[in-house]
């Protein structure tokens, strides 16, 4: 498998921990080679594919927007909500969304904690995907509380009314844990951004780039005394999202298992929605990166080792999901509690059993295609089972709201729940708003962390074993060798400017 | 560039091949006992802080500070709001029911640690900095793609306008320039 890089690109490979893997990067990885390829997409005028995916991203947004406009109008009475069933697609999409953004941080963060540096080639990507998830989860609560303009009696404020919200509410619990895991994200990705901007701005040709660019990389001049704060505080972000992520989708499956009612109170929730948040965030990414990689020209930075890489973790995380599935079936047996299995009865056999079997099939059978290798390193596939994947996992989030709202514990009160043209409208306009800002990222960012990459490639090594041969006759005045033989000949094309 | 007759002299740019150049660069600036200079590169070279002889960086306690602070002042609020300002007896449990209390606490502990992380760091390099004289070279446009640089500021005390440039050439500097205040 080897095989498929050239042998110089192989000799790229000499530092990696483990033989016989493909290197990270391939091809052209001189420093200014990774500039190149990741400032193209931003500096170019862009192909006409960008313009007519982010046409179509503004025609949904605009579907949102009027959709939205209707609801602030009309109330939630245009959705398809009733009595038994007050959560629907306003809570699947929410739930949706936020776990979408999961995966960003955890490539961002925890992998990061692991040193896995095959990282770097897709993080930057990733977490522009978790802030735009966040606010098309954001969004879902918001209008879904009818009265949107006094949606903010949810923060702690002193009032005229002299109350305050009651924080033992896992709802308020969610505002504060999806607000505040945006606002990280927003922190840490702009951190990350910075050295990016520097670049940008440094390449700017006209004034305009140069002072916006300018003015958002704050300044930054690549000085190794401000590197040394900012490597610091990037290892310690990294590390309070880490729990962070772990805490928010925790408490977003709070909002179901801290209640009273079969099917959602249980204690699995917590791990299950991690797990099932980060297997769609990766199925996200794979999503999206396969598009952006061609249309972008950047198959040398995220190669196949990085789409394999993700279809393990989603091989993983799809297995607990799948686990999960069946624990929860196990314990509503072995609980004894009829209610409990009358549910999940009902779940599988019941009038949504549509929607659980095609959620099985989408979470728990198209993962397991990823133990061969041939399916892991097959883009098409991935393509495909992403896509499947992400259907699957919307599916999920609907099968827990609506499967234990529609038949509560009095049968008088059951009903049917099915969507509007209203829920579709602005399911299908949050993507509209997903896809706008992400056709805005990559037309306008870098949508690689350059200065990572750059750290990873072999040139970008202190070569301990070059200095010392030239330590017998060091001392300030010795002459250094020309640069670039420390470095090896692969640093040659970085280390030499192109024009005076 | 034109500066480099202009007076007073902020300080002296060396452009280096090489992480590795640089890197060996750095030593002999530091030994050297030069306490105002930088290096300059496109990303953290690896193992530079040594080289440079810098102390760790003291930001892991300004987070420290910030996330207790953040997370005592969300318990404090949650207390107070629950028992003083608005107590309500809810699902039986008494005003003071700290395990609800746990999720905010920690998410605004958690935001007050990263703002402090990320200020805290941009106040330790003296950012927000839009100009700086170091701007003046054309050369230095490359430190954000793929060159690295030494400079070292007229104010310390080893620098020596006619002697310092010459000697980071003997470094191994490969192009050296007088910049401007």
């Amino acid at each position: 498998m080897s095989q498929q890089p050239t042998t110089t690109e192989l000799s790229l490979n000499l530092d990696e921990p483990v033989d016989q893997r493909p290197p990270l990067l391939l091809g052209d990885n001189s420093f200014r080679g990774i500039t190149e390829a990741v400032c193209r997409p931003v500096e170019w005028v862009p192909p006409r594919g960008w313009y007519i995916f982010f046409g179509v991203s503004l025609a949904l947004l605009g579907v949102l927007v009027l959709s939205t406009a209707y609801l602030f109008y009309m109330g939630t009475g245009i959705w398809g909500l009733n009595n038994p069933v007050g959560w629907g697609w306003a809570i699947v999409n929410f739930v949706f969304w936020v776990g979408i953004g999961h995966a960003g941080t955890l490539i961002s963060a925890i992998l990061f904690l692991f040193r896995q540096r095959w990282r770097t080639s897709i993080n930057r990507f990733a977490e522009a995907m978790t802030i735009f998830a966040v606010m098309c989860a954001l969004l879902f609560p918001t209008i879904h509380v009818g009265r949107v303009w006094v949606i903010y009696w949810a923060l702690p404020y002193p009032n005229q009314m002299g109350i305050w919200p009651n924080f033992r509410s896992p709802l308020l619990w969610d505002v504060f844990a999806v607000s505040i895991y945006g606002s990280v994200s927003l922190l840490f990705w702009y951190m990350g951004l910075l050295p990016d901007l520097a670049t940008l701005r440094d390449r700017a040709k006209s004034q305009l780039r140069r002072v916006i660019y300018g003015i958002f990389a704050l300044g930054w001049r690549g000085s190794h005394r401000h590197w040394q704060h900012y490597e610091r505080a990037y290892l310690i972000l990294a590390a309070i999202s880490t729990p962070l992520v772990l805490s928010v989708h925790s408490i977003v499956s709070f909002d179901f298992a801290v209640s009273q009612l079969p099917g959602w109170h249980t204690t699995i929730f917590p791990p299950y929605f991690v797990a099932g948040a980060i297997f769609s965030g990766f199925a996200m990414v794979v999503t999206l990166m396969t598009i952006a990689r061609t249309v972008f020209g950047l198959e040398h930075i995220v190669t196949r080792r990085h789409f394999e890489n993700m279809a393990k973790v989603m091989l993983l995380t799809g297995s607990i999901v799948g686990y999960a599935y069946a624990m929860e079936f196990f314990i509503a047996w072995y609980s004894g509690n009829p209610f409990e299995r009358f549910v999940f009865l009902n779940r599988a056999f019941g009038p949504y059993a549509w929607a659980y079997w095609i959620m099985v099939t989408c979470n728990v059978i198209v993962p397991q295609t990823f133990w061969f290798k041939r399916l892991r390193r097959s883009l098409l596939w991935l393509f495909i089972a992403s896509i499947l994947v992400n259907i699957g996992m919307w599916f999920e989030r609907f099968v827990i709201t609506v499967t234990s709202l529609h038949r509560d514990f009095l049968p008088s009160s059951w009903d049917y729940y099915s969507p509007t043209f209203w829920d579709i409208c602005a399911l299908v306009g949050s993507f509209g708003l997903f896809f706008t800002m992400f056709s805005l990222f990559v037309r306008f960012l870098p949508q690689v962390a350059m200065a990572e990459v750059k750290a990873i490639v072999p040139a970008a090594h202190v070569h301990h074993a070059t200095l010392h041969p030239a330590a017998p006759h060091a001392g300030p005045g010795a002459p250094a060798a020309p640069g670039a033989a420390p470095a090896g000949s692969l640093a040659t094309p970085a280390s030499l400017p192109q024009e005076a | 560039m034109a500066e480099h007759a202009a007076d007073p002299t902020w300080g002296v740019l060396a452009e280096f091949a090489s992480p590795t150049a640089l890197y060996r660069a750095c030593e002999q600036l530091r030994d050297a006992g030069f306490t105002r200079w930088d290096a300059h590169s496109p990303f953290p070279v690896h193992g530079l802080d040594r080289a440079m002889g810098l102390r760790p960086s003291r930001l892991p306690w300004v987070v420290f500070g910030g996330g207790m602070l953040g997370a005592a002042g969300g318990l404090g609020l949650q207390w107070w709001t629950s028992t003083i300002a608005y107590p309500q007896v809810i699902a039986g449990k008494p005003h003071f029911s700290w395990p609800a209390f746990v999720p905010v606490t920690f998410e605004l502990g958690v935001l007050a640690a990263a703002l402090a992380c990320v200020l805290g760091m941009l106040h330790f390099n003296r950012l927000p900095r839009l100009h700086h004289p170091i701007f003046r070279s054309t050369r230095f446009e490359g430190v954000s793609d793929d060159r690295f640089f030494i400079s070292i500021e007229a104010a310390d005390p080893r620098f020596d306008p006619s002697a310092t440039p010459g000697w980071l050439t003997q470094l191994g500097a490969t192009q050296v320039e007088l910049l401007a205040e």
